[in-house]
């Protein structure tokens, strides 16, 4: 495959459903919704009217000047990117005229760009240099000794991209997508004139400015001015390949631009549905961590974890894996062991790790980090409306007029689909946000929440209720829809539940902290704003009432008649790129794929058939319950694929015991990780470059995970797991994973019409897809629940246990920074350290003052649970009462702060709610010293000395 | 008491006015202010009142009180009213202008003041709308666009909320009606905006007021005070701008006013569709909007009987630079272009002879005498390769350079050019280059010892030198050309009229660019 970039039709499309009219360009006839440009449709029919300023993931401009075109009985020439068609419109794109006119202009931008084409990083892909082809420039007669911004100093602050001012050419699109795309407004266009010059907020290098370095300007510019080092560094790419990224829930895909095995740049695919073009930090540049010298490449075993690694061939280690677990099994009985699928890795990965555990090991001991984030989600709208996962795609967000953002921070989480919400915000959508945090949709450039509710964390259901106690006692609610699609009598308790005086505003205000009057002005836009939609995350689930809380949503969703069309739903935002993937993979110990009880004997018949084998009916252990049956020395082996459980789970001190009393703890990983310090087998992984196979993001949207380079460690983590699968004896012949996807397309209905072709030729396909919905479902329960009728569950408020008290008086809560991703494996190993290099504990200035900290001092953060120590970082985005921090660095190790209460539906997690207590510190603790000592202790690898 | 009527305009009191004003009062005269009559020659001017008339003398100073308020003082002019200058005057707009007291409601009344307003509530918005469009009022802020289709497009326009926007960003050079009336007669635009209101259904209007403008602006905000309950429902608001020239196209300006970095949209969206907020906008310019009153009171067809062509009613024609009688001439259309410079104008200060005027601002062609037979009308200007633009008219005697005027013109529009579009933003820059070169080329020829500027010659083209030319024929070649990409090219009037000035300059006046040489002579190429 040659090289070229996407093709660009110059403006966006005209809005759906416009009528046509029929133009003649260059003698051509076209019917062309009406509102399109003159640009795009010349485009569209295959001609290219020469341009610079126009690209079409922004608004036309109309400043460049070089798309000039004659219209028969209109005066002048009127550039085509900011003229729409027009009915019986007669347009010529290529005359004597214009060719004079495009050569006088590109004459003058060249007279003023540096003529260093064969040595500039865009040489042969920059539209400057094509355009000036294209008008056939021959002469600058202007000199070059007049005026000039040529020999400005580059800008190579930002780890990722330059700016070189001396080749912009003052096109404004960096500045418009910065705007429009991304929403940030960081970059502007300083002075005027000849002087004009694209700056970063208040002239500052782009690293100290506002730019979330989500490189929508550096894909928007034409020319070299701002440009990916990467560029710079290797050359122009050779071949693209479209793949999904392998950060968040969102699911963005991107065009893999490669030159041999080499990355060259990651740039976000415009056909892409989840992402629509845009990208964000990590994505788009922090997929260095894949060639990170860190980076385990071959197989290691030891037989205890205070030894040394040994290196060994792949052969040696999968025989030894198989060995081991054969051995404890029929030393301990067959449900001694387990495993747990990775939310990082493909379906089809993760079908084949439940696969090995259900068919291989014999047992249902498979849980998925999906345990530690958003089981809530799976329970809570299963029960409801009958399927777990959320109900719309993200392009319903365009539809809404009322946005409810509960526990979610999508700019630094989902910070691709946050822009798509901000575009929808900055266009009149209303937003209510609640959260304990002043988080940046509150207040941003152009962004104002209407109401935010800054509730102590922990009180979501109480606050929940509140809103559903207005809403139904005002009379808000829509009893048509209910009537309709849901159960009424379910809906008449539940109501008569929510009405009592102890849910209102007033009576829960003491307890969430929040005025009655803002939560009640909330309730009522929410019920009267017209189409509204529910946006949550991790601060919803991760909470002793998480799975209380997802059904308090799904609950005022029913009420308000919110489900079931464009612009309205319940939408959790998932955290993990392939979380929804790995649930819908049957990675619980209760379920088959597709939310299918092991106990239900008509499914599991379908799966022993297939398989072979008869299978458990009973559930196996989640993970703590296989950490707690370590500690009391029943499971003894564990295989644990793409997953940091030492670091990401709860009680770090718990963990590390569980994973202490086993005999054998199998990590399959890209790095020697935390969890790793407690294993014995090693089996290195390969990126999400390296493998073939689909992940499914927050909007159930299945898309392609595409190889572009050879797996540096040998295998795909497929093809590792087949190796160990056969070792065990159970002769799987996989020769690619679509195979393994027409596996789980016969196994699960909504699965069904999923397989290789389909996705390519669609792109990508959103489940359910099957007889019923081939195209796939981008709505959910559009005509009623899958459930049958919508069920209303009465959500009483019942606090944690977790309580503040003289001890311990503040209430921590975690979460996560746009930079870091999670545990941090990956981005800890980019340069977006720059922008994050350590875990900041976000304090209230009041609650800094009582205790005599200032912004940087290092405190010691305790809990019941335990005692670590990072630096203050002193904010008022935080309420007084409510400290924050991030969970991205090991060193921090903030979970080992956090505590074993845990949701009671789901075991997940109460990550969100710690009672803590603060004070200054003199640095690191023993505790985090030791750790360190340990990890690094547990990290050697003996290298075999050569033999002479 | 004698009541005495002296200007508070701007230029006349820095003319030095207000120490007369203090004089008269200290004189225990009762000194009442106005705004300019509009000929400078005779300022600072006062007027005693004296029954139905006014006794003007001037120029006077505070020295001259005694002898003035005795009638012994030499300056004395008579009945101001009855001067030629003002007699023979056709004011419309202008009316009160000189006259009244700007903060007098009674005043205003007393002088026919909203009496068109009242007339305009009386009707349909439709019929207003129509009554301007049977005036054939254009647009007065030089683009000439008929002020009623415009608002036909704003009351046709979908939407609950609409905008009415004066665009007083007065900012040619040579140019001072705006202000002046703003300064002489503000309720006189506030009634115009008000009808323009009612007109298209608008509730809030902006006036966008230069800040080089402190007098207008304090004058229309205390007007704005005085008349809200008069133009109640609908409510207005002075903003201020910035400075910056091309905040008075009217697309800048509306992105000025609402907070952004003053800079050309392009059109379409029209602002009459998708204005102010993105809301339907009427914007016109002060004269515009200050015509529609004595249309809604007089009636359209007294408008329109003055003018010529399809220039119909009058324009306050702005007389300025090296020119006698300085000052507003408000005239129907159709009076020479002659008649305007020499027998309005009374020809040039310094008393040389006149070379060239440039009409309609810095963007204005310069029409040399010979051309003077034009009458004042878009039309006829447009042909001619000229334009009226806001009516000011800057006179040039015979010491004039033409070749700097052309460069002034490419340098006036590098230094106001907002940067957006590529013809401007480039092509001033080097306009003013390649003039530069040629006027150097011109010194070399012409033996006067002016010096190439520096690293021109072997620095020049040193990349290609034996395919480029410098002598001032190659570089006229490329003036033209590049007048041609910014007249054509260039998003807005900015970029796109600079070229008229350097134009004409080089057609009416080639010698100054050392055309007639050129041609013949065989210029070695520089190495």
């Amino acid at each position: 495959m040659s090289f070229s970039r996407e093709t660009d039709h110059g403006t966006p499309p005209a809005l759906a459903g416009a009528q046509s009219v029929n133009v003649t360009i260059d003698g051509q006839s076209v019917a062309i919704p009406e509102g399109t440009s003159i640009m795009r449709a010349a485009s569209l029919i295959g001609g290219a009217i020469p341009k610079l300023c126009a690209t079409d993931n922004v608004a036309s401009f109309g400043s460049c000047r070089l798309c000039l075109v004659e219209i028969d009985g209109r005066n002048g020439y009127p550039a085509s990117c900011t003229t729409p068609v027009a009915e019986g419109m007669v347009v010529h794109t290529q005359t004597e005229r214009l060719k004079k006119l495009r050569r006088g202009v590109m004459e003058l931008y060249i007279s003023d760009h540096p003529l260093d084409c064969l040595t500039c990083g865009a040489n042969g892909d920059c539209e400057l240099q094509d355009q000036a082809g294209a008008v056939g420039l021959r002469d600058v007669r202007y000199g070059y000794d007049g005026a000039t911004n040529m020999g400005q100093p580059k800008d190579q602050s930002n780890p990722y991209f330059d700016f070189d001012p001396s080749k912009c050419i003052v096109c404004s699109r960096c500045v418009r997508a910065c705007d429009e795309v991304q929403g940030t407004f960081a970059l502007t266009i300083q002075g005027s004139g000849f002087g004009s010059k694209v700056a970063a907020s208040q002239n500052n290098d782009f690293l100290s400015s506002e730019c979330v370095s989500c490189g929508a300007c550096v894909q928007a510019c034409p020319t070299a001015s701002l440009i990916e080092k990467k560029v710079v560094e290797i050359g122009k790419p050779e071949r693209a390949v479209v793949t999904t990224c392998a950060y968040c829930g969102v699911g963005c895909t991107f065009r893999a631009e490669m030159r041999g095995e080499e990355v060259v740049r990651m740039v976000p695919w415009k056909e892409g549905k989840a992402n629509r073009g845009h990208s964000c930090v990590k994505g788009r540049f922090a997929w260095g961590y894949a060639q990170h010298q860190d980076r385990i490449l071959k197989p290691m075993v030891r037989a205890s974890i205070d030894q040394p690694w040994r290196e060994v061939s792949w052969e040696e280690a999968i025989t030894h894996t198989a060995s081991e677990i054969r051995r404890i099994q029929a030393q301990y009985g067959a449900r001694s062991v387990g495993g747990i699928t990775s939310s990082r890795c493909t379906n089809e990965e993760t079908f084949l790790v439940q696969k090995l555990i259900r068919q291989g090991f014999g047992n249902n001991n498979v849980d998925t980090c999906a345990r530690v984030c958003h089981s809530p989600t799976g329970y809570g709208l299963k029960t409801t409306f009958g399927t777990s996962a959320g109900t719309q795609d993200f392009d319903s967000v365009q539809h809404s007029d009322v946005i409810l953002v509960i526990g979610a921070n999508p700019t630094d989480g989902h910070p691709v689909f946050a822009s798509r919400m901000k575009k929808r915000l900055r266009r009149g959508a209303r937003l209510i946000v609640i959260d304990p945090r002043r988080i940046d949709l509150v207040k941003s450039p152009h962004i104002h929440a209407d109401h935010h509710l800054p509730l102590r964390p922990g009180t979501n259901v109480a606050m929940l209720t509140a809103i559903a106690h207005v809403i139904v006692t005002v009379g808000l609610a829509n009893e048509v829809f209910i009537r309709e699609r849901c159960d009424w009598d379910e809906y008449q308790d539940w109501a008569e539940f929510v009405s009592q005086p102890e849910r209102s505003p007033e009576a829960i205000e003491a307890l969430t902290g929040v005025p009655s009057h803002e939560v009640r002005a909330a309730a009522r836009l929410f019920a009267t704003g017209g189409n509204g939609a529910i946006y949550y995350g991790l601060g919803v689930t991760e909470h002793s009432q998480g799975s209380s809380t997802v059904m308090a949503i799904a609950n005022l969703a029913m009420a308000t008649g919110n489900v079931g069309r464009e612009g309205v739903g319940v939408n959790p935002l998932r955290g993990q790129n392939n979380v929804q993937g790995a649930c819908d993979m049957g990675s619980f110990p209760h379920e088959f794929t597709g939310y299918r009880h092991v106990s239900d004997t008509q499914t599991r018949e379908l799966f022993e058939r297939a398989w072979g084998v008869s299978l458990d009916s009973e559930p196996g252990l989640r993970i703590p319950n296989m950490l707690d049956a370590a500690t009391d020395g029943s499971f003894k082996a564990l295989f644990v694929q793409g997953e940091d459980i030492l670091q990401s789970d709860p009680n770090t001190h718990h963990v590390a015991a569980g994973l202490a009393a086993m005999e054998c703890v199998i990590v399959q990983d890209l790095f020697l990780n935390e969890t790793a310090n407690y294993a014995h087998i090693f089996l290195p992984g390969s990126t999400f470059l390296e493998k073939d196979g689909t992940f499914t993001n927050a909007e159930r949207r299945i898309q392609r995970v595409r190889k572009v380079m050879e797996p540096l460690n040998g295998y795909a983590d497929w093809e590792i797991v087949q190796l160990l699968a056969n070792a065990m004896g159970l002769s799987w012949g996989y020769a690619h994973p679509s195979q393994i996807m027409d596996e789980i397309a016969a196994l699960t209905p909504t699965f069904a019409g999923v397989n290789y072709d389909a996705l390519d030729a669609q792109g990508s396909l959103q489940w359910p897809v099957n007889e019923g919905a081939p195209d796939g479902t981008p709505t959910m329960h559009l005509d009623g629940f899958s459930r049958g009728k919508g069920k209303f569950v009465v959500t009483d408020y019942v606090p944690t246990d977790e309580k503040t008290g003289p001890r311990f008086p503040l209430l921590l809560t975690t979460g996560r920074i746009l930079s870091h991703y999670n545990v941090g494996a990956q981005t800890r190993r980019t340069a977006n350290v720059a922008w994050h290099p350590e875990d900041l504990l976000e304090v209230h200035p009041s609650d800094a003052e009582n205790r005599g900290i200032k912004d940087g001092d290092w405190v010691l953060l305790r809990s019941r649970a335990g005692e670590t120590t990072l630096r203050a970082q002193v904010t008022e985005r935080v309420a007084p009462g409510v400290v924050y921090t991030t969970f991205h660095h090991p060193m921090t190790q903030a979970n080992v702060i956090t505590t074993d209460y845990s949701d009671w539906a789901t075991n997940c997690p109460e990550y969100k709610v710690t009672a803590v207590q603060i004070g200054l510190s003199n640095g690191p603790s023993d505790w985090q010293a030791r750790y360190e000592a340990q990890a690094r202790q547990s990290r050697r690898i003996d290298t075999p000395v050569a033999a002479q | 008491m004698t009541r005495v009527f002296i200007s508070q305009d701007m230029a006349s009191i820095a003319l030095g006015v207000d120490a007369v004003a203090q004089a008269f009062r200290d004189a225990g005269c009762d000194v009442v202010r106005t705004g300019s009559r509009g000929l400078f020659r005779i300022e600072p001017m006062v007027e005693i009142e004296d029954g139905d008339r006014r006794i003007g003398y001037g120029p006077v100073g505070p020295q001259d009180v005694a002898a003035i308020l005795s009638g012994s003082h030499p300056n004395r002019l008579g009945n101001v009213a009855d001067l030629a200058f003002f007699a023979s005057q056709q004011r419309f707009t202008f009316a009160r202008c000189g006259v009244v007291d700007p903060l007098s409601d009674a005043d205003y009344a007393a002088h026919g003041g909203w009496r068109g307003l009242e007339k305009a509530l009386g009707l349909d918005r439709q019929d207003v709308v129509d009554c301007v469009k049977a005036s054939g009022l254009r647009g007065r802020g030089g683009a000439g666009f008929p002020t009623g289709i415009k608002w036909q497009t704003v009351l046709g326009a979908p939407g609950s909320e609409k905008f009415i926007v004066c665009n007083a960003d007065e900012g040619d050079s040579g140019t001072f009606a705006d202000r002046m009336l703003m300064e002489g007669d503000p309720f006189c635009l506030i009634e115009g905006m008000a009808i323009a209101a009612h007109a298209v259904a608008a509730s809030h209007g902006y006036i966008y007021v230069r800040s080089e403008y402190p007098f207008a602006i304090e004058t229309m905000r205390k007007a704005i005070e005085l008349a809200a309950g008069r133009i109640a429902p609908f409510t207005l608001e002075v903003r201020e701008g910035a400075g910056a020239y091309v905040c008075g196209e009217e697309t800048a300006l509306l992105d000025s006013i609402e907070g952004k970095r003053g800079q050309v949209r392009a059109k379409p969206p029209l602002p009459a569709l998708e204005g102010l907020f993105g809301k339907p906008t009427v914007i016109n310019n002060v004269l515009s909007l200050a015509a529609v009153p004595f249309i809604l009171d007089k009636g359209p067809e007294a408008y329109a009987s003055v003018g010529f062509g399809r220039s119909r009613g009058t324009m306050p024609v702005q007389l300025a630079g090296n020119v006698r009688n300085g000052g507003l001439y408000e005239i129907g259309f159709g009076i020479t272009l002659g008649a305007l410079v020499n027998d309005i104008g009374g020809g040039t200060n310094s008393g040389r002879p006149v070379r060239a005027v440039q009409v309609g601002g810095p963007l204005g062609a310069y029409f040399p005498p010979s051309m003077f037979h034009l009458p004042f009308d878009y039309e006829a200007f447009a042909e001619a390769g000229g334009l009226i633009g806001h009516a000011g008219i800057t006179v040039f005697d015979d010491s004039v350079d033409m070749a700097h005027m052309a460069r002034f013109a490419m340098e006036f529009c590098s230094v106001e050019s907002c940067g957006k579009c590529t013809p401007c933003r480039i092509g001033s820059t080097r306009g003013v280059e390649v003039i530069d070169r040629i006027i150097a080329w011109r010194g070399g020829r012409q033996g006067a010892g002016v010096a190439l500027p520096h690293g021109l010659g072997a620095a020049l083209y040193s990349r290609s030198p034996e395919r480029m030319q410098s002598d001032a024929a190659a570089q006229t070649a490329l003036l033209r050309d590049l007048c041609d990409t910014m007249k054509f090219g260039s998003l807005c009037a900015l970029g796109g009229f600079t070229p008229y000035p350097v134009l004409s300059a080089l057609d009416y006046f080639p010698e100054d660019f050392g055309a007639v040489a050129a041609a013949a002579e065989v210029v070695e190429p520089v190495r």
